[in-house]
């Protein structure tokens, strides 16, 4: 007999929803046939049987959420020991839509990753689902301030008990990890807040379509009101000259034309930033309660637009590698992130965010921080403007940048200085290559 | 090896019949070993004969007050040998369905005495010229009445009774002094006086039914008062003889001594743990007085050996001992088992019956708690008064800061069939407002639960 494992999709997952049985009891499978879908926030992945047999029960019924990693989701009668299938990448979008036609570099501001896991598993599905808590748990929860979201559960089928909450820490939150970020405790800090009905707020029912909040939705929903309320964040603006870049990229495109390859202005803001946190790596940390994590590399994150919401691929150790890797990268990522097909770990743990919305004209915004970085860079349009040099009024291409800080990590004078680290990488690209 | 197995359970009780199920379903093998009857105490000698002998008592005294139904009956009369009959075949039917589970389920049942010798790994089992060997002991011995020969406590099979010669005498005598007010000496009381016997009752502490809430004991000594049975409270006994005819009972109570004079006296002050002669001290077994120390998932200590119900302490209850066991084997199978800690209720047969769980209003002070109370009476509950079942009440006891039930209380008819319904809500960790939520069906006696609950938090409806 073999037990079927809920595989971990990535080092760092905990549970996901089993979305889809592709064998029922009776089955025979050999080993590489895909037996099951597993959703997470970002990704669905399908399970593969490693051994052969006839499937004896399915344990965990389709569409359960909240399914633990290595917890028995089914049996197979035959010979062998247990062993967790190994998951691979999926290509079916649960969206069936075709790719709405964004381009690669067309993110768009407040990226959300999902939170980094800590040891112990929250209760709670990581779409930020039902928690299930006994009453008495609720009460004392509410009483001494413990977010629920942040407690694993040790009752029957993980039910948050009085125990769990007694040894819970007030104001303890969803991430024991060094990466995260504090969040101050409110008993509604994680749980949706409660909001009259539209029906009490005038807008009559029947007068609009209500489309169910999916996995990505709620995942966006949470992070952002999390970041949005506990992360102390303000806005530093610059404008930078973009002619030299402009004609630089030309260059480069001319030269990579025979490789297939096109560097993006979004390309270049990344390597720059890259460069940039190198050398004011003040900038390129995130705020724990331990103390500050001081990030070795710079792991960008590109925010891109997707049906339905957003995901944040990571170009990892930016600061290593050329502008037409960097392109190759970031297209190739977005173009998967489109699609659902990024592997959790594509999308998980970046320390640095870059948001453009330029190709809609914006001219600028600012972003939300995407915790646990500690800052984010959110670029407006290229634009023709004028600009005075010396006494005189002139033309040039301008874009406005604007990096949102988390106060806590990245004071005003340390985003001032990461800015004017940046600022001339773009404006004189030549410096990118030193 | 036909005499090694993946488990073997000594005493085939509720603890040890149901742990040897449980540890089939698991696919162990398993062997459990029986020195009598295969049920133990509890539905041979306890708990279900018990049962059996209260409910002819409590429909013979229904005959009594027929009329207050507008019902009559020529003359009321019982054969007490048919009585103590059906008592005796009901623990026979049960016993037989223990014999059918142990076969359905492949277990071995194995009659002798069990003797325990050091193994490899756990500890080996000798019954008789047999020696068994397991990944898993489990000792499930259970308890006895306690005697104190000393004083005369102490079975004579004629005139002086434990609960054993109380289930199956030849008539019904016509006056019985019982030593202790706890569960089963009440019960007693209640079934001999409801066949008509004189009973007195003696008890130590100050109050009858002393592990019960206060208000509990008081209630239920008045109504067992109004029954006839007679108490003395805060009577220590001094000495317990035979007269030609009965028995002699030397006590002293407020200083005062005295000697009652009864055909038979019912010993019911306690029980012991069945410890001895198994070898456990060599083995090293931790021993408390008369019961087997544990961890929380019943490991003695020594490597494969573990201990369950009431040979590893109190309270001394069936229902008790059968959740250690399934806690215990499923622990053993690397499950995780259903919480350990879940309130277990108590429950005494008499008439009124009673039903407790959790904290008493008492023992909450003792624990710095500051408790929310309330109560509600069943001779206002429409259901009761229909029944004319109006004695008694619910009292609740919550967690006055988080809310939390930690405590329910009944005194009344049938309340035992109740009491689950909070030890269910104090399992889910349930506060006031669950309770207060809950729709309790109309008419029946619960709604005084709902009620009581309501009454806590100064809600109450029908009063």
């Amino acid at each position: 007999m073999t037990d079927i494992l809920m595989p971990a999709l990535s080092p760092t997952m905990e549970e996901g929803t089993l979305a889809k049985w592709h064998v029922k009891v009776g089955d025979t499978v050999s080993s590489g046939d895909v037996i099951a879908e597993i959703e997470t926030d970002k990704a669905t992945m399908e399970v593969e049987a490693v051994d052969e047999g006839v499937v004896e029960a399915l344990l965990v019924a389709e569409g359960t959420e909240g399914v633990k990693v290595n917890a028995t989701i089914a049996r197979l009668a035959g010979e062998g020991g247990a062993a967790a299938p190994s998951p691979t990448p999926k290509t079916e979008t649960p969206a069936a839509k075709a790719p709405e036609p964004v381009k690669a570099e067309a993110p768009k501001p407040a990226p959300p990753t999902p939170a980094p896991q800590s040891a112990a598993a929250p209760a709670r599905a990581p779409e930020g689902d039902r928690i299930f808590a006994s009453p008495l748990a609720r009460r004392i929860a509410e009483q001494k301030g413990v977010d629920l979201g942040s407690v694993s559960g040790s009752g029957p089928h993980g039910r948050i008990i009085k125990a769990d909450i007694e040894a819970a820490r007030p104001g303890q939150t969803k991430a024991a990890a060094p990466s995260a970020a504090p969040v101050v405790s409110t008993p509604a800090s994680t749980a949706p807040r409660q909001v009259q009905s539209l029906e009490q707020m005038g807008i009559a029912p029947g007068s609009y379509d209500l489309i169910p909040l999916d996995g990505m939705r709620k995942t966006v929903a949470r992070r952002m009101t999390d970041s949005f309320r506990d992360v102390p964040h303000f806005p530093l603006s610059v404008d930078i000259e973009l002619d030299e870049l402009l004609a630089a990229r030309t260059k480069i495109n001319a030269m990579l034309e025979k490789q297939g390859v096109k560097v993006s202005v979004n390309d270049m803001v990344i390597k720059a930033a890259a460069v940039a946190l190198m050398r004011v790596p003040e900038a390129n940390a995130s705020y724990t309660p331990e103390g500050i994590a001081m990030h070795h590399h710079a792991d960008i994150a590109m925010a891109v637009a997707v049906p339905g919401g957003l995901i944040t691929p990571i170009i990892r150790s930016a600061e290593t590698k050329g502008l037409a890797q960097i392109a190759t990268e970031a297209k190739d990522l977005a173009e998967r992130a489109r699609t659902r097909k990024l592997k959790p770990d594509e999308f998980q743990g970046g320390t640095f965010s870059v948001s453009n919305l330029g190709m809609f004209g914006i001219k600028s915004f600012a972003s939300i921080i995407n915790e646990p970085q500690g800052a984010i860079l959110s670029v407006g349009a290229g634009e023709k403007r004028p600009v005075v040099r010396g006494n005189e009024l002139a033309i040039a291409t301008v874009m406005t940048v604007t990096l949102t800080c988390d106060h806590r990590v990245v004071d005003g004078a340390t985003g001032a200085r990461w800015l004017a680290a940046f600022k001339p990488l773009l404006e004189d690209p030549i410096t990118l290559i030193v | 090896m036909a005499d090694a197995f993946d488990v073997i359970v000594i005493g085939s009780g509720p603890g040890g019949y149901v742990t040897a199920i449980r540890a089939s379903q698991l696919g162990m093998s398993v062997a459990i070993i029986e020195r009598t009857e295969l049920g133990g105490i509890c539905l041979n000698w306890g708990c279900i004969p018990t049962k059996a002998l209260l409910k002819s008592g409590e429909m013979y005294e229904a005959l009594g007050h027929l009329g207050d139904y507008g019902l009559s009956v020529e003359k009321r009369s019982f054969d007490f040998s048919a009585v103590i009959a059906r008592s005796r075949k009901v623990a026979a039917q049960l016993n037989a369905g223990v014999t059918f589970l142990m076969k359905k389920h492949k277990i071995e049942v194995v009659v002798g005495t069990a003797r325990l010798e050091k193994g490899q790994g756990a500890p080996t089992v000798v019954v008789g010229a047999r020696k068994l060997t397991a990944r898993h002991v489990i000792l499930a011995t259970g308890a006895r009445a306690r005697t104190i020969p000393t004083i005369g406590l102490e079975a004579d099979g004629e005139r002086i009774w434990t609960y054993r010669e109380a289930l199956v005498p030849k008539a019904a005598p016509k006056t019985m002094v019982v030593i202790g007010s706890g569960a089963i000496g009440m019960e007693f009381a209640s079934f001999y006086r409801a066949l008509g016997s004189e009973v007195t009752v003696i008890e130590m502490l100050p109050r009858i039914l002393p592990v019960e809430d206060e208000e509990v004991s008081r209630a239920a000594h008045k109504a067992f008062e109004k029954r006839g049975i007679k108490f003395r409270v805060g009577a220590a006994v001094k000495k317990l003889g035979k007269t030609k005819a009965g028995v002699a009972l030397q006590i002293e109570a407020g200083g005062m001594a005295e000697t009652l004079e009864a055909d038979v006296c019912i010993v019911a002050v306690g029980i012991v743990g069945n410890v001895e002669e198994m070898g456990l001290e060599d083995l090293g077994v931790k021993i408390d007085r008369t019961h087997i120390v544990t961890d929380s998932h019943g490991g003695t200590g020594v490597p494969g050996l573990y201990a369950i119900g009431d040979v590893a302490g109190p309270p001394w209850l069936a229902h008790k001992a059968s959740h250690e066991g399934v806690h215990c084997i499923e622990h053993i199978a690397g499950l995780k088992p259903s919480n350990l800690t879940s309130p277990i209720p108590g429950c005494t047969y008499t008439n009124p019956q009673i039903a407790s769980v959790g904290l008493t209003e008492a023992q909450a002070r003792e624990q710095g708690l500051e408790p929310k109370v309330g109560r509600f009476p069943f001779k206002v509950n429409g259901k009761a008064i229909a029944s004319g079942e109006t004695d008694g009440f619910v009292k609740t006891v919550f967690d006055g800061k988080t809310g939390a039930l930690i405590g329910a209380h009944m005194v009344g008819h049938e309340v035992t069939e109740m009491i689950q319904g909070y030890a269910l809500a104090m399992t889910l960790e349930a506060t006031e407002e669950d309770i207060q939520a809950t729709v309790f069906p109309h008419p029946t006696m619960s709604e005084a639960m709902h009620e009581s609950a309501l009454d806590a938090y100064g809600k109450v409806l029908h009063i």
